[in-house]
C-alpha cells in the first residue's frame, strides 16, 4: 500500500517546528508503524536529507520509549497497543496518517517526535519507592498476601511509563501514570507504612512539574498500551485525602 | 600473561563467606570519598548503582535510554531462578549450582555458579520487600513454575513481565538515590571510551546524545553494566540500541573478551516477515510446558496445520528426547528446529518456522486456563503476526537472544584491568556456553544486589581514594580519540546506511556463526568481515553533524564496532574445536548428531587480547578446574 505521511520536523527545543509531507511507497501489512518509519528514513539519509528522530529501543511495547500520536491518537488507533507493535494491517492504501510527538508542558520536544520524559523519573525519585536497603529482608514468604492484592499490584504495575496518557489528556495530567504507582505500592503491605507520606509527595512533584488536573475525562485510560484503569486514579485521590488528614 | 580467577580455596560451600571475610572493607566514614561510575542501568547496573549508593559511595550513572527505567532487562518474561525449596520438590542451592553448570555444559567456574545459587534466595527476599508483585498462591504465599526444561518448580514470576517488574524494582531503588543526591544520573549518554591511568581503569569519555557533547569523566573504579552484544546478528531479541560498543572499547583498552563465541539463540521467537524487520520478538519458553513443538513430516506439506492428521505430525523434541520433550534444554531445542527447517520440513510463508500447538492443553485445561497462564503472550503474538492463537498453532523460530561471553572477570567480577568491573550479561562468568531459563535475571541481581558491593570494596579499600583529574593526557587521549571517530563517520558521505552494513553483517554472522558452525564457514566468515568493513569505511553515509540528536551518527558508530568485535567471535569459534552447549561445531558431534565436547583439550575459559584491528587477536587460556562435579556428558534423552 502507499501511504502520505504528515510528520512534525523540529529541529531542537529551540527551533519552531512545522509539518512535512512524505510518501511512504510499498508499505508491507506485516510491517510494524516503526518499520515503516525506518524505511522512509532510509530513502531520506539517501537523498542527502535528515531522517525524521523517534524514541525506540525494544520494539516490543515493554520497554515505553516510543512514543508519537497517530492521527491525533497516542500510540495510534489499536487498542491497547505501543505504536512499536502497531502493525501496517491496520491502515488502507492511500490513507493520510498525521505523526506528531507528544504535546505537553512538561513533556518539552526535544527533536522531530522525541520529548523530555524526566519528568516522570522526578516524580518517581520523590517517593515512587519503598524505603528499604539491599540486605537484612525477612524471607520472601514471611507476609503471605492475598492473591487478589498481589494481582491488583501487578494490574497497577504494569505501566511502562510511556506518557501517552499525559498526551491524550486535555489538561496534559499526569494522575493516571502516578496513581499506577500509588496504587501498586499501596496494594501491599510492604508498601502500606510509607502511604500517607509517598503519595503526598509524588503528588507535589507532579504540580511542580507543571501537569495539570484530572477533570475525568479518561482519555488516559482510553489510549494506555497497557490498558491500566482510571479506577487506580480514585484509590490514589483516597489516598491522598488519608494523607491530609494524617499529618 | 597470568590470569588469576582469585577462587578461594576451601570447600564449595564455604567459599563464598570465608571470601566475604578475607575482603577489605571501606570504612562507613571513608565511603563518601569515593566515586564509583556505573554504565548501563539494567537489572545488574540498576541494583549495583542502588546498593552502592545505599553503603555511601558517590555513584555516577550513565545510559543511553532516556532513562535508567527502559533497560533491557525489562523485556525478560519467564521469571527468576532461586533455591528456595518453597515446593518442597526436593530443591537445594546445590540443585540449583549442578543444574546451572550442567546446562552451561560444563564450560563455567564452579566457584561462581555456585556462589550464584547461593545467594539466590535473597533476591527473591529483597525483591518482595521493595514491592515486586510476584505471582501469590490464594493461600497468599508464592507461586512457583517449572521453567526451562527445570525438573523442580524454582522459578518465581510476575506474569509474563518478570523483568519488567523486578527492573521497576531496582529502579525504585535507585530513583530513591537519585532523589537523596547520593546517585548523579546521567540518561541519553553513550559511553565511548574507557580511560586507563597508570594500569588502573580510572573514568570514561561520554557523549551526550542530545547536544553531542563529549566529555570525560573520572572515579575511583568503573563498573560496566552494558548487557550482551546479541545484535552482532542484526536480528535479535535485544532492543534496537543494545551494543557491544562500552565492552569493546574496554577489550581495545586492554581488558580480554571472553568466550565470545557462546551466544544463546533462543528457541521460542516469531519467526521474521520479510527484508524490512527490525527486530525479532520472543515469545517466553514458558510456552512450551503447554505447547507441543512439530513440524509435518512430510517436506514441502502446505497443507494448514489443522488439515494434517496427527500420524503425519513429527513432534521431534517428544520423539528424540522422550523425558525432556518439548522442555529440552534451549540450544538442543533450537538447533532441532534448524535440522527440520534444512530438511525442508519448516513452516509458514517463509519455510523458517515450526509450530508451537496448544490445542491439546486447551482440550486438557480449557481455553480459560491457557488465557490465564499465557493471555498477555497470545495477545502479543497475535498482535505481531495477524494470527489467533487459540484456534492456529503458533509459528516459532530461533533468534539470538543472549550472549554468555562476554569481558573476562576473576571471581571479583574484576577484569583484567584493575578497577575495571563487569557485571551482568556484559561479563562471562556464570553460565558457561549456555544459560539455562530465568538465570539471567538471577545473575544480574546477584551480581548487583549481593556479590559487586562487597567486592568492590575491597579494590577500593587498597587502591585508596581521589581519581585523577579529566585533564589528564590520558582522558585526553580518550577524548580526540572519540572525536576522530566521529569526524570520520560524518566525513565519508558514502552511498549506503550503516544499517544496510549491519544488516549484511548480521547475515554473515547468522549463516557462518549462528546455531551451527564448521571451519571452512568461519574462514569465510573472516575474509567476508573484513571486506566489509572496508567498504563501510569508504561508503558509509551519516546525516547531519555531532552538534545535535543525532541517531543515524549513534548507529553508525555502534556498528563500526559490531564489524570489528565479530571477527573475534569467530575466531573464537575456530579454535574451540569441539561442541558445547550453544557452541555447535559440526565436525564434533556424535552419530546422532548430539554434541561431542573435548574435555580434555577444551575445558578453559578462551580469553581474547587486543592486537589492532583486523590482526588475530592473542588467545590465553583459563582452565577450568572441577572438584565438585562430574564431567558428564549432557544427555536430555
Ligand atoms: S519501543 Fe519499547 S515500548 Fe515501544
Amino acid at each position: 500500500m502507499n501511504l502520505t505521511l504528515y510528520v512534525w520536523r523540529q529541529k531542537n527545543a529551540q527551533d519552531k517546528g512545522h509539518m512535512e509531507t512524505y510518501e511512504a511507497r510499498d508499505v508491507s501489512p506485516h510491517m510494524s508503524f516503526l518499520e515503516m518509519l525506518d524505511v522512509v528514513n532510509e530513502q531520506l539519509l539517501l537523498d542527502g536529507k535528515e531522517p525524521i528522530a523517534f524514541d525506540h529501543d525494544c520494539r516490543e511495547g515493554i520497554c515505553g520509549m516510543c512514543s508519537m500520536t497517530i492521527n491525533g491518537i497516542p500510540h495510534g488507533p489499536e487498542k491497547g497497543t505501543t505504536v512499536c507493535q502497531l502493525h501496517m494491517r491496520h491502515f488502507h492504501d492511500g490513507d493520510k496518517i498525521y505523526i506528531e510527538p507528544w504535546r505537553a508542558r512538561a513533556f518539552p520536544v526535544v527533536k522531530d517526535l522525541i520529548v523530555d520524559r524526566t519528568a516522570f523519573d522526578r516524580i518517581m525519585q520523590a517517593g515512587g519507592f519503598i524505603s528499604v536497603n539491599t540486605g537484612g529482608t525477612p524471607d520472601a514468604n514471611t507476609i503471605p498476601i492475598s492473591k487478589k492484592a498481589a494481582d491488583t499490584a501487578m494490574d497497577a504495575a504494569a505501566c511502562i511509563g510511556c506518557g501517552a496518557c499525559v498526551a491524550a489528556c486535555k489538561n496534559a495530567s499526569a494522575m493516571l501514570f502516578v496513581s499506577a504507582k500509588v496504587s501498586h505500592l499501596v496494594n501491599l503491605p510492604q508498601g502500606k507504612i510509607e502511604a500517607a507520606e509517598r503519595v503526598r509527595k509524588m503528588v507535589a512533584q507532579m504540580d511542580k512539574e507543571g501537569f495539570g488536573n484530572c477533570t475525568n475525562y479518561d482519555e488516559c485510560e482510553a489510549v494506555c498500551p497497557k490498558e491500566i484503569p482510571v479506577k487506580f486514579i480514585a484509590q490514589m485521590n483516597r489516598e491522598f485525602l488519608k494523607a491530609k488528614f494524617k499529618k | 600473561m597470568k590470569l588469576d580467577s582469585k577462587i578461594p580455596s576451601g570447600p564449595l560451600a564455604e567459599k563464598w563467606t570465608k571470601h566475604k571475610f578475607d575482603l577489605k572493607l571501606v570504612s562507613p566514614a571513608n565511603k563518601r570519598k569515593y566515586k564509583i561510575i556505573i554504565v548501563g542501568t539494567g537489572l545488574a547496573g540498576g541494583s549495583a548503582a542502588a546498593t552502592l549508593a545505599e553503603l555511601g559511595y558517590n555513584v555516577s550513572v550513565f545510559c543511553y535510554q532516556d532513562s535508567p527505567r527502559r533497560a533491557h532487562s525489562i523485556a525478560a518474561q519467564g521469571g527468576i531462578n532461586a533455591a528456595k525449596n518453597y515446593q518442597n520438590d526436593g530443591d537445594s542451592v546445590w540443585r540449583l549450582f549442578y543444574d546451572t553448570i550442567k546446562g552451561g555444559d560444563f564450560r563455567s567456574r564452579e566457584a561462581n555458579t555456585y556462589r550464584l545459587a547461593e545467594v539466590s534466595s535473597n533476591i527473591i527476599d529483597q525483591c518482595v520487600a521493595q514491592g515486586v508483585p510476584f505471582a501469590r498462591e490464594y493461600g497468599g504465599l508464592l507461586a512457583n513454575r517449572s521453567f526451562g526444561g527445570a525438573q523442580v518448580s524454582r522459578t518465581f514470576y510476575a506474569r509474563g513481565q518478570t523483568g519488567q517488574q523486578l527492573l521497576l524494582g531496582a529502579y525504585s531503588a535507585l530513583s530513591r538515590q537519585i532523589g537523596k543526591g547520593q546517585v548523579k544520573m546521567f540518561p541519553r549518554s553513550e559511553m565511548l571510551e574507557l580511560v586507563v591511568v597508570d594500569g588502573h581503569a580510572k573514568g570514561i569519555v561520554v557523549r551526550n546524545m542530545i547536544t553531542g557533547e563529549i566529555t570525560s569523566h573520572s572515579a575511583d573504579a568503573i563498573v560496566l553494566a552494558t548487557g550482551g552484544y546479541g545484535n552482532v546478528f542484526y536480528l535479535s531479541t535485544n532492543a534496537k540500541g543494545c551494543n557491544v560498543t562500552a565492552a569493546y572499547r574496554a577489550y581495545k583498552q586492554g581488558a580480554l573478551f571472553a568466550n565470545p563465541c557462546y551466544t544463546q539463540i533462543h528457541p521460542t521467537c516469531i519467526p521474521k516477515s520479510g527484508d524490512y524487520q527490525s527486530k525479532l520478538t520472543l515469545m517466553s519458553e514458558s510456552l512450551r510446558n503447554d505447547g507441543r513443538i512439530w513440524v509435518p513430516k512430510k517436506k514441502g506439506d502446505t497443507r494448514p496445520p489443522n488439515e494434517i492428521p496427527e500420524d503425519e505430525r513429527d513432534y521431534y523434541l517428544e520423539r528424540k528426547y522422550p523425558s525432556f520433550g518439548n522442555l529440552a534444554p534451549r540450544d538442543i531445542s533450537s538447533r532441532s528446529a534448524k535440522e527440520v527447517c534444512d530438511e525442508g520440513r519448516g513452516v509458514g510463508e517463509t519455510g523458517q518456522g515450526v509450530y508451537l500447538d496448544f490445542s491439546d492443553a486447551i482440550k486438557r485445561l480449557g481455553e480459560d486456563v491457557i488465557r490465564d497462564r499465557y493471555g498477555n503472550l497470545f495477545q502479543m503474538y497475535e498482535r505481531i503476526t495477524g494470527e489467533d492463537p487459540y484456534k492456529v498453532p503458533m509459528r516459532i523460530y530461533p533468534a539470538s537472544h543472549y550472549t554468555m561471553g562476554g569481558l573476562w572477570v576473576d571471581y571479583n567480577l574484576e577484569s583484567n584491568i584493575p578497577g575495571l568491573f563487569v557485571i551482568g550479561e556484559a561479563n562471562f562468568s556464570d553460565h558457561g556456553a549456555n544459560r539455562l531459563g530465568a538465570s539471567a535475571l538471577m545473575q544480574g541481581l546477584a551480581d548487583g544486589y549481593f556479590v559487586l558491593p562487597y567486592t568492590i570494596g575491597n579494590y577500593l579499600a587498597r587502591a585508596g581514594y581521589g581519581p585523577p583529574g579529566t585533564d589528564h593526557a590520558e582522558f585526553k587521549r580518550g577524548e580526540s580519540e572519540a572525536q576522530n571517530k566521529i569526524k570520520k563517520l560524518l566525513s565519508i558521505n558514502g552511498k549506503r546506511s550503516a544499517d544496510s552494513f549491519h544488516r549484511e553483517l548480521g547475515n554473515i554472522m547468522w549463516e557462518y556463526c549462528g546455531m551451527a558452525r564448521n571451519e571452512a564457514g568461519l574462514k569465510k566468515a573472516l575474509e567476508l568481515i573484513p571486506a566489509l568493513r572496508e567498504e563501510f569505511w569508504q561508503n558509509v553515509k551519516v546525516a547531519g553533524e555531532n552538534e545535535e540528536l543525532n541517531q543515524s551518527l549513534e548507529l553508525a558508530g555502534r556498528v563500526a564496532d559490531f564489524l570489528e568485535f565479530a571477527e573475534i567471535m569467530c575466531w573464537d569459534a575456530l579454535t574451540r574445536e569441539e561442541s558445547c552447549g550453544a557452541h555447535f561445531r559440526e565436525e564434533y558431534q556424535t552419530e546422532e548428531g548430539e554434541a561431542l565436547r573435548n574435555d580434555k583439550k577444551y575445558a578453559y575459559v578462551s580469553c581474547w587480547e587486543y592486537k589492532g584491528v583486523g590482526a588475530k587477536p592473542e588467545l590465553h587460556k583459563e582452565p577450568l578446574e572441577f572438584e565438585n562435579v562430574e564431567l558428564a556428558t549432557r544427555s536430555y534423552k
